[in-house]
């Protein structure tokens, strides 16, 4: 019995949503009599953080304080219509929506200020803090509350805006195929180690090192909590889960967690991951979307790193101890492509 | 159906309750009870989401029996909080150990019944305690840093 050690390596273009009818998300932002305002969305918050995220760029756009905000994501029956929560699509798409929405009613906010101050919309700023005052002039300022309560009581006017994301439709070159699926990529690197053991066929990965680009990672925190929870289940995909361990047959398929395999707190590797922060032009205030990308690259790694460590290729997922034996006996032993 | 009154210790109160012939504890602290804080995962001890402590020890309540709890103390994560959250999680909330936060409650109960067996244990003990228990958004990582945390006293010293 040997164990045998490689290294694999994968990098990965992962695109951010899709193109399929324009790919639209709509945001609603309006504000309460109490100054603060709502964001609605009726993409939903899986424990990813988009409405973490949603929030920040309303509290930006708006410039208003963060605590200000509440973002409603509760009903797609009666919120606005958008696509969904996938295909790491949530900050790029929703946080488009968002931004466009609390444009409009920022300006409708700094409408009512002026009026209310008797200045010209153009010459207020906001202080981020709940305040809005003239440029230069901190003094002549009014809250956010006053302004919103001024619109709501005195003036009649509906501080709201309305934000839709949309991409054109692509065409495709009927004689190339060529079209633009997506607007926008990220990119990640992955490079993990393995030991594989000839006797048993079982692999262990031992280290992992990663590279995620995200544009800008506007929440750090909750970038890297996707990015290591994703990413064990990219490894957890590549080395044990299977719903159909015996395609096409449903025989013996995985009913339960007994046989529905997962690797456990005590399988970890450990992870070291570097984030990469290239501002998208098109992403709100230049974010992209960890999202899925943050699991796909662990697949390939792993496959080549097995086939670093014993010269078997697998084609197939997962990498499971029969696959890694039948093919260290159908190629008479472990090749290893070089000595680590 | 044959109802049954059980009488218990729910997070420091006590409680009473009928549960119906055969029913698990799970399903009774829900339904019965209306403590949501326990989940239902899998409803067959595979995945820790349920987990609750009797008298103290960590049990997946979707394998015990309602009326085996007949004068015992029962704990769930509801009970974790007083006027502020406890320490445990706190430091589940500072490691971002949580995102869908299904599998949380099983996680807190589990870490609970370790801290209160072994104060201070060390990265395999705290491991071996969570093993029992899934977690398909974290990567665990976020949860083995936080329960070290109140160990070493990072948290709530
Ligand atoms: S619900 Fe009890 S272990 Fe899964
Ligand atoms: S946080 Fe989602 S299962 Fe653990």
């Amino acid at each position: 019995m040997t164990i045998h050690r490689g290294r694999g390596f994968a990098c990965i273009n992962y695109p951010i949503g899709m193109n399929l009818g324009g790919d639209p998300s709509q945001a609603l932002v309006h504000s309460n009599p109490d100054g603060k305002f709502t964001v609605a969305l009726s993409a939903i918050d899986l424990g990813q953080g988009m409405k973490s995220v949603c929030r920040q760029i309303a509290a930006e756009t708006l410039g208003i304080p963060v605590e200000d905000v509440y973002v409603d994501t509760a009903d797609s029956d009666t919120g606005p219509h958008d696509m969904g929560s996938f295909a790491s699509r949530g900050t790029h798409r929703m946080g488009n929506a968002v931004i466009m929405a609390a444009k409009e009613a920022r300006s409708v906010m700094l409408e009512a200020a002026a009026e209310e101050l008797e200045v010209d919309p153009a010459d207020l700023v906001t202080d981020g803090k709940g305040n809005i005052h003239v440029k230069g002039a901190p003094s002549r300022s009014i809250t956010t509350m006053a302004a919103s309560q001024a619109a709501q009581f005195r003036q009649g006017r509906t501080i709201a805006g309305r934000g839709i994301f949309l991409i054109p439709l692509s065409d495709v070159d009927p004689e190339t195929g060529e079209m633009t699926p997506v607007t926008t990529f990220a990119h990640a690197a992955m490079l993990v180690t393995v030991e594989v053991c000839d006797e048993t066929g079982e692999v262990t990965v031992t280290d992992m090192q990663s590279a995620y680009e995200v544009g800008r990672a506007l929440n750090p925190k909750l970038v890297e909590q996707q990015l290591r929870g994703g990413a064990w289940m990219g490894m957890s995909h590549a080395a044990w889960e299977t719903t159909e361990p015996h395609y096409p047959s449903r025989d013996h398929g995985a009913v339960d967690f007994n046989g529905y395999l997962m690797p456990g707190p005590g399988d970890l590797a450990p992870h070291h991951i570097s984030i990469l922060e290239r501002p998208a032009a098109d992403g709100p205030f230049g974010g992209k979307g960890p999202g899925e990308m943050c699991a796909n690259p662990v697949l390939p790694a792993v496959v080549n790193a097995v086939f670093d460590a014993v010269g078997v290729r697998i084609d197939a997922l997962p990498v499971t101890p029969e696959k890694v034996l039948r093919g260290l006996k159908s190629q008479g032993g472990a090749k290893p492509r070089q000595r680590l | 159906m044959a109802m049954k009154p059980v009488t218990f210790t729910l997070n420091g109160l006590a409680k009473a309750a009928f549960t119906e012939d055969g029913q698990n504890l799970l399903d009774f602290l829900r339904r019965g009870v209306g403590d949501m804080a326990p989940k239902y995962g899998c409803g067959q001890g595979g995945c820790g989401a349920c987990t609750v402590l009797l008298d103290g020890v960590p049990h997946l309540s979707c394998l015990t029996l309602a009326e085996t709890v007949e004068g015992r103390r029962v704990d769930t994560a509801s009970g974790l909080a007083g006027a502020t959250i406890s320490p445990l999680q706190e430091a589940f909330m500072d490691r971002f150990a949580a995102q869908c936060g299904y599998c949380t409650p099983g996680m807190l109960m589990a870490a609970t019944a370790l801290l209160a067996k072994n104060p201070r244990p060390n990265r395999d003990e705290v491991i071996e305690a969570i093993s029992g228990n899934i977690c398909r958004c974290t990567g665990y990582e976020p949860i083995i840093a936080a329960i070290l945390d109140v160990a070493e006293g990072r948290v709530g010293a």
